[in-house]
C-alpha cells in the first residue's frame, strides 16, 4: 500500500472516531444535572435571559438537533462561548495550545534523546553495571508519578540548586517577544529576540523533565530489549565477522531494527505525556492549554471541557499517524500490513 | 484410632495451570519476590489501617491546631499536616482508597472488557456487525489520553470517589476488550478449536472452556500492571481536585494539599507522594514477574 493512501485511509477512521467521540463528550455534558443556560447566565441573571440562552443555545431542542448544531459551528471553527474566560472557546484554543504543544514537543524531543542514551548504554552493555543503572533509573521513572517529580523538582530547584526557574514562561523582568504563532519560543526567534528565546527554553526545562521521565524509562527499557535480542543475529555476526568497528555496528546495524518496537509505543508515551501535561503544568504555573483546561473542568464549562476533549483527541490521533508513518519508514515490512 | 481419609480431588482444570512449576519459575527472581512483598504489605496495611496505625481518629476531622506542621519527631515520625494531623496515620488510611479505587475499577472493568473481547473475536466471521460495534464503541474510548478523558468525566459529575471510580472504569474497558479479542481472534484459527467447533461444541462452550483458559495468563499479567497504572489515575484525578475531597485521607488528595505548604513543610506532600510510588514499584514489579511466568516466550 502507498503510504499515502495509508495516511489517507488512517486519517478518515480516525475522524471518524472523534465524531464517535464528540457524540459522547456532547452527551455526557448534556446529559448532567443542573441547568446548562442557567450556568452559562449566572446565578444573579434574571429568568428572561436565561429563556433568551436557552433558545440561542438550542436548549430548548431535541438532544440531536442540539449535536447537529453544534457540529455545524464546530465545521466553521466556532467552538461556542466559554462562561469561564466570557469569550469565544475558540479565542482560548488560539491563545493557550501554542504554549502547551511547544512544552509537550520539548518533552517529546527530551524523552526520545534520554531513551536512546539509556537504552543503547543498557544493550550494548547488557548485565553489566550501565544495564543495572538503566533497569534501577527505570523502574524508579515507571513508579513516580508526574506530578511528584514536578513536586520534587520544585523542592530541589527553589533550596538546593537554584539553576532552573520553577515557575511562569518568562523572567519577571523579560519583555516577551510579540505574539506571531503563539509559540514564544517560535516567537522569538522569527523576532530575532535570541534573549526571550533561551529565557523561554530556561523556563521550559524542568516541566518538561517532569512530563518526560515516565515515558522515557519505559521506552530505555523497550530499546534495551530489543538491542539484546537483535545482538544474536546472524547478520551482526557477519558484521562483526567481517571486521566492522563495534561502534559502526551498534550505530548502523543494530540500533535501526531495535527502536521500531520503541517508536510504536511512542504513540500511547504521546498520550501519557499530553495527560501528564494537565499536571505539571498547574504545579510548574505554566499558562498552557491542560491548565486551562483544569480551571474550565473545575468551574464546569461545558463547552470548553468538550473543546479540550476534542483537541487532546485530535492531537493523539495526529501524533499517532506521524508515529504510524515513522514505523513504516524505518521498518517498510509493516506498511505491507 | 479411626482414620479420616480425605480425598480432595483437585479439579483439572487446576492442575493444567501446573501452579507449583509457575510458582518455581516467579520465585526465581528477586525482582519478582520483592515486588510481591510490596504489594503484599500495602494490602496489608490498607487493611489492617485501624490497627496499625499510630492515630487513627487522624484519618477523617480532626484538627489539633497546637501541633500544626511540625517536623519529624519520635512521636509523628512523618510529621504533621496544617491541621495538626499525624501524617504517618493518614499515609497508611491512604492505601485503602489507592487500592480500593484499583479493586473496584478491575472488577468492573476485568469482566466486561474480557467478555465482550471474546464476543467480538469469536464472531469475527460470523456476524460481523457485533465485532465492528464492539471495537469501534471501544476505539472510541481510547481515542483520547485517559487521564483527559477521566478528568473530564468526574469534572461534569460531582467529584467524589465513587466519580472517580466510574469514570476510570469508563474508560479502562476498551483495553481488556482489545487485549481478548486479539488473542481470541488468532485463537481461532488454532487446531482445538476448530476441532471443537466440527464436533458440534456450543458457542459458549467454545468461548469459554476452550478460548478463555488460554488468554487467562495474558489478561493476568494486564490486571497486576494495570493495578499501579489505575493507583496513578486516580490519585492524579485527586490530586487536581476531581477525585476524593479533603478530608478523605487520598494520598494524590494528601499531595496535592501538602503542595500548598511547599517547600517549608515538605513532608507534608512527600511521604504521601513516596507511597503512591512505593505501591505502583511494587504492582509493577510484581506485573513483571507474572509475565515472564505465565506468558510464554515466543
Amino acid at each position: 500500500m502507498k503510504l499515502s493512501t495509508y495516511v489517507i485511509k488512517r486519517a478518515g477512521y480516525a475522524i471518524f472516531t472523534l465524531i464517535g467521540l464528540s457524540i459522547f463528550v456532547f452527551v455526557l455534558a448534556r446529559v448532567l444535572p443542573g441547568d446548562p443556560a442557567r450556568m452559562a447566565a449566572g446565578p444573579r441573571a434574571p429568568s428572561w435571559v436565561v429563556e433568551q440562552l436557552r433558545e440561542q443555545l438550542w436548549l430548548d431542542k431535541p438532544i440531536y438537533t442540539q449535536y447537529f448544531y453544534w457540529l455545524k459551528d464546530i465545521i466553521h471553527g466556532d467552538l461556542g462561548y466559554s462562561i469561564y474566560t466570557r469569550r469565544s472557546v475558540t479565542q482560548d484554543v488560539i491563545e493557550y495550545l501554542p504554549a502547551s504543544i511547544q512544552l509537550i514537543i520539548l518533552a517529546g524531543i527530551f524523552e526520545v534523546i534520554g531513551a536512546l542514551i539509556l537504552g543503547v548504554m543498557a544493550g550494548r552493555y547488557s548485565y553489566k553495571w550501565p544495564d543495572n543503572l538503566t533497569r534501577f533509573i527505570s523502574y524508579i521513572g515507571i513508579s513516580v508519578p508526574a506530578f511528584v517529580w514536578a513536586i520534587i523538582f520544585q523542592l530541589l530547584f527553589t533550596w538546593v540548586m537554584p539553576i532552573f526557574p520553577t515557575s511562569g514562561m518568562f523572567s519577571p523582568l523579560m519583555i516577551p517577544p510579540p505574539e506571531i504563532t503563539g509559540m514564544s519560543t517560535l516567537d522569538a526567534l522569527i523576532t530575532g529576540r535570541f534573549d526571550a528565546f533561551v529565557d523561554v527554553l530556561w523556563h521550559m526545562v524542568l516541566p518538561a523533565l517532569a512530563l518526560c521521565l515516565g515515558g522515557m524509562a519505559q521506552d530505555a527499557r523497550i530499546i534495551r530489549a530489543g538491542m539484546v535480542e537483535n545482538q544474536e543475529k546472524d547478520y551482526i555476526a557477519m558484521a562483526t565477522s567481517h571486521g566492522l568497528p563495534e561502534r559502526l555496528v551498534t550505530s548502523k546495524y543494530l540500533l535501526k531494527p531495535s527502536i521500531v518496537p520503541a517508536v510504536t509505543v511512542m504513540g500511547m508515551d504521546v498520550a501519557s505525556l499530553l495527560g501528564n501535561a494537565f499536571l505539571v503544568e498547574i504545579v510548574f504555573m505554566w499558562p498552557g492549554f491542560s491548565k486551562y483546561g483544569i480551571n474550565v473542568m473545575l468551574s464546569k464549562d461545558l463547552n470548553a471541557i468538550v473543546a479540550v476533549v476534542l483537541i487532546m483527541g485530535l492531537i493523539f490521533a495526529i501524533a499517532n499517524i506521524i508515529v504510524d508513518v515513522i514505523v513504516i519508514h524505518l521498518d517498510p515490512r509493516i506498511g505491507g500490513k | 484410632m479411626r482414620t479420616i481419609e480425605t480425598h480432595i480431588s483437585i479439579p483439572k482444570w487446576i492442575e493444567e495451570l501446573e501452579l507449583g512449576k509457575k510458582w518455581y519459575k516467579f520465585s526465581r527472581s528477586p525482582l519478582s519476590l520483592l515486588g510481591l512483598v510490596i504489594a503484599c504489605s500495602t494490602i496489608i496495611l490498607a487493611l489492617l489501617a485501624p490497627f496499625l496505625a499510630p492515630y487513627p481518629q487522624h484519618a477523617g476531622f480532626y484538627h489539633n491546631f497546637m501541633e500544626s506542621c511540625q517536623g519529624l519527631s519520635l512521636k509523628h515520625p512523618f510529621g504533621t499536616d496544617q491541621f495538626g494531623r499525624d501524617v504517618l496515620s493518614r499515609t497508611i488510611f491512604g492505601f485503602r482508597y489507592s487500592l480500593m479505587m484499583a479493586g473496584v475499577v478491575l472488577l468492573l472493568v476485568v469482566p466486561l472488557g474480557v467478555i465482550l473481547g471474546l464476543i467480538a473475536g469469536y464472531y469475527r466471521e460470523k456476524i460481523k456487525i457485533i465485532e465492528i460495534v464492539i471495537m469501534r464503541i471501544a476505539d472510541i474510548f481510547i481515542a483520547v489520553p485517559p487521564l483527559v478523558l477521566a478528568l473530564a468525566i468526574c469534572s461534569v459529575l460531582t467529584p467524589s470517589v465513587f466519580h472517580a471510580m466510574m469514570a476510570v472504569s469508563l474508560m479502562w474497558w476498551p483495553w481488556y476488550t482489545r487485549l481478548t479479542y486479539n488473542v481470541t481472534s488468532s485463537l481461532k484459527e488454532e487446531y482445538f478449536v476448530q476441532a471443537a467447533e466440527v464436533t458440534g461444541a456450543s458457542s459458549s462452550h467454545i468461548i469459554f472452556k476452550e478460548i478463555l483458559p488460554n488468554c487467562l495468563g495474558s489478561i493476568l499479567t494486564k490486571v497486576t500492571l494495570d493495578v499501579g497504572w489505575i493507583i496513578l489515575i486516580g490519585s492524579a484525578l485527586s490530586f487536581v481536585g476531581l477525585g476524593a475531597q479533603p478530608p478523605t485521607p487520598d494520598l494524590g488528595t494528601m499531595v496535592a494539599e501538602g503542595g500548598n505548604f511547599l517547600p517549608d513543610f515538605w513532608w507534608i506532600s512527600l511521604f504521601p507522594a513516596l507511597a503512591i510510588s512505593y505501591t505502583i514499584l511494587g504492582f509493577n514489579l510484581l506485573g513483571d514477574g507474572v509475565r515472564d511466568t505465565f506468558v510464554e516466550e515466543r
